[in-house]
């Protein structure tokens, strides 16, 4: 029997559970499920590749949440140190007599090697803290103190000892020495502070993100703080108040490609309008987030057109038919009801810039800077371009260095992510 | 404006009885969206303290005439509105006239209830804050039990003025839309199919609010529903493709009217 039959007064019957009918539906329904498991498929790639990315950073940077230090003690003599000026004291053979002391017996000719063993900045490390604290002077004092590089890597195992010893950077010696400072219990692995609250050095064991994150700090300041309300005040004109125009138009078009162009431009833009013309010094957050402000801008007016353009006209209705004026329509009740969303656009077009690193480097923000800047007219680095600097730095150190630095920007990343989904659900209105 | 309110009042019990005076009045009224033609010429005059009803069917621009009234056209693109319309013989569509002003007195309830996503206090309170109207919280309070007791809906609210006025349901949340209109004494109150998105209870609830109200503002009422057309008003013009067909007391129109379209409509001939 047909499916569809045609009876003589035009009616039609129609048989549903016909094979016919039956074979077309389940097509229909395999063709559901082929579009599920596209999707399935498509989250699960996009899934592995993230999960590869964080893996193979995690590898090589967990060794550098750690740094190998040794605990020396120290006797802040009153004959080799002037109370009254503790600065001006002789610290490189104070330390080195400290470090002597460890190893018994240890050869003039061996000195240089074995100093070789502990960073090369431990007289200042000992110097600023005595400094800090004169009454330290004539006590005696356990100083930590962090130990150079390639100890740092044979400590973690990342040297092996039993490649031949003209492959690798420490030697016998060396390692000899270590173990003896080990066996006396000088030797600890505790957490690398230092990664977070020193600033960029030569050294990798001495080399931190502290310039770098407040360097990305200040920029985003600068960034938020132009694009922000910069964004809101022209959507709101175009939105609420522009004619519809060929200008309105072209301003449009032209904002919707500001948000597509490269980066790099904005870099350059910066550096010839900025650091060109204005004179503004190079390298200082002031400028890299005025360049990051203006790649964030047409983000921020894209997102809060369309997040003014949400709210309900019943809204907008209800307001001006109770006799409210544009200006009260506008700040009591469309900008309030879309602000959720404008945040949320705000703080993931502001986690794009963080990240952002060509614009950076065109203005000088990767510069070799070792103290944090104390404002936006210091010079600075940033967490993208420290990663940068760290990436092409050919210690060993670096590159535990630099995996742990991306995992850094990638920890504020996400948390920038997390507070834009909280505030999105936290206020998501339903109408 | 409560004085005002309450001076109309004593007015209109005084021997102008039978003859009400014209609160609003539409000359030739054209309306332009864009291209699109949507009214042809309208002549309607709205009688004040009564119930006029706009009948027709669906896009016959009875809504459009509506929203002349108090230049709620203004806000869509492309509207142009040429003709005449007057409240109390000033031309509303004057360039001089202050759109807010004319807004805070002619007053509006749409189809859809739209509360503010705010308190219900809020919402009533909203109005009179933006326009100055009180001096003290006190005077506040008063204004908003007011509005609310006016919209027959205080005592289901009074122990709840600070929860969300989306929160209500459907036809509480209209009749708040109506205190909240009310919180500015308008003069006029226009309402745009207001029973369309609720139940038979919530409407007849509605309908009753709106006879009472007739004793203090004009009202202007579109609506689908030819028993609430019957029901509430006084006065009924009938719209048809952009013109009006015919207008005249409700009894009149719904029992013999002039024209054959207005019959055809009303028994449910088409529609």
């Amino acid at each position: 029997m047909a499916a569809v039959e045609t009876t003589g007064s035009g009616a039609r019957t129609i048989d549903w559970s016909s094979d016919e009918f039956k074979k077309r539906r389940s097509r229909r329904y395999a063709a559901d499920r082929r579009l599920q498991y596209y999707g399935i498929a498509a989250i699960a790639t996009a899934l592995g590749l993230l999960a590869i990315l964080i893996t193979s950073l995690v590898m090589t940077g967990y060794t550098a949440f750690t740094q190998t230090m040794v605990s020396v003690q120290i006797t802040l003599d009153d004959e080799r140190i002037d109370r009254n000026d503790v600065f001006g004291a002789n610290w490189r053979n104070i330390v080195r007599d400290a470090f002597k002391a460890a190893t018994p017996g240890l050869e003039t000719a061996d000195e240089r090697a074995y100093f070789a063993m502990f960073t090369n900045n431990a007289p200042f490390l000992v110097r600023d803290r005595v400094v800090a604290d004169p009454r330290l002077v004539g006590t005696t004092v356990t100083f930590t103190i962090p130990m150079a590089d390639p100890v740092d890597q044979l400590a973690k195992g990342q040297i092996d000892r039993s490649t031949p010893e003209s492959q690798r950077r420490v030697s016998d010696q060396q390692i000899a020495w270590f173990d003896g400072l080990a066996q006396q219990g000088m030797i600890s692995r505790p957490f690398n502070t230092g990664l977070f609250f020193n600033a960029d050095s030569r050294f990798p064991e001495l080399a931190g993100l502290a310039g770098a994150i407040s360097g990305s700090f200040w920029a985003l300041m600068v960034c938020f703080f132009i694009s922000f309300p910069c964004g809101i005040a022209a959507a709101i004109y175009l939105e609420e108040f522009a004619p519809k125009n060929k200008l309105t138009d072209l301003i449009e078009v032209n904002i919707n490609n500001l948000a597509a162009v490269p980066s790099v431009v904005f870099g350059l833009l910066a550096l010839a309008v900025f650091i060109g013309w204005f004179n503004m010094p190079r390298s200082i957050p002031l400028v890299g987030g005025l360049a990051l402000a203006l790649m964030t801008l047409p983000t921020i007016i894209i997102v809060t057109r369309a997040s003014l353009k949400s709210v309900p006209s019943s809204i907008r209705e209800a307001a001006l038919g109770i006799g409210a004026s544009k200006h009260e329509v506008i700040m009591h009740h469309i900008l309030p009801l879309a602000m959720p969303t404008i945040l949320t656009g705000t703080i993931i077009g502001l986690a794009q810039a963080l990240g952002e690193t060509a614009p950076l480097l065109l203005i000088g923000m990767n510069a070799f800077i070792t103290s944090p800047p104390a404002g936006i007219l210091e010079p600075a680095t940033a967490l993208p371009t420290q990663i940068f600097i760290w990436a092409d730095s050919p210690e060993r150190g670096f590159v535990s260095r630099t995996s742990a630095a991306i995992l850094v920007l990638l920890g504020f990343l996400i948390t920038m992510n997390a507070i834009a989904i909280f505030l999105r659900q936290r206020f998501e209105r339903r109408w | 404006m409560n004085m005002l309110t309450e001076a109309s009042i004593e007015q209109k019990l005084s021997p102008m009885k039978n003859e009400p005076r014209i609160k609003m009045r539409g000359d030739k009224v054209t309306v332009h969206y864009g291209e699109k033609q949507a009214l042809f010429g309208v002549d309607l005059q709205i009688p004040e303290h009564q119930v006029t009803a706009l009948i027709g069917p669906s896009g016959c621009g009875k809504s459009t005439f509506l929203r002349c009234l108090n230049r709620m056209n203004d806000t869509i693109d492309g509207c142009r509105v040429g003709g005449k319309v007057t409240l109390d013989q000033e031309d509303v569509y004057d360039p001089k006239i202050d759109v807010v002003e004319l807004r805070a007195r002619v007053g509006m309830v749409f189809q859809k209830p739209n509360p503010f996503p705010k308190s219900i206090y809020e919402n009533i309170a909203y109005g009179p804050r933006i326009h100055g109207l009180t001096k003290s919280k006190a005077e506040m309070d008063e204004v908003v039990e007011k509005s609310l007791r006016k919209a027959a809906i205080w005592d289901e609210v009074k122990d709840r003025l600070s929860e969300s006025g989306t929160g209500l349901s459907g036809g509480q949340q209209q009749r708040l839309c109506i205190a909240r209109a009310i919180a500015v004494s308008p003069e006029v109150i226009l309402m745009d199919e207001p029973c369309s998105a609720l139940d038979p209870i919530a409407t007849a609830k509605v309908e009753e609010l709106i006879d009472e109200l007739r004793q203090n503002y004009t009202i202007v009422i579109v609506t689908h529903s030819m028993q609430q057309a019957a029901r509430v008003s006084q006065r009924t013009a009938m719209f048809h493709i952009g013109y009006l067909v015919e207008e005249g007391p409700t009894d009149k129109m719904f029992t013999n009217p002039d024209d054959k379209r207005t019959q055809d409509y009303i028994t449910g001939r088409f529609g």
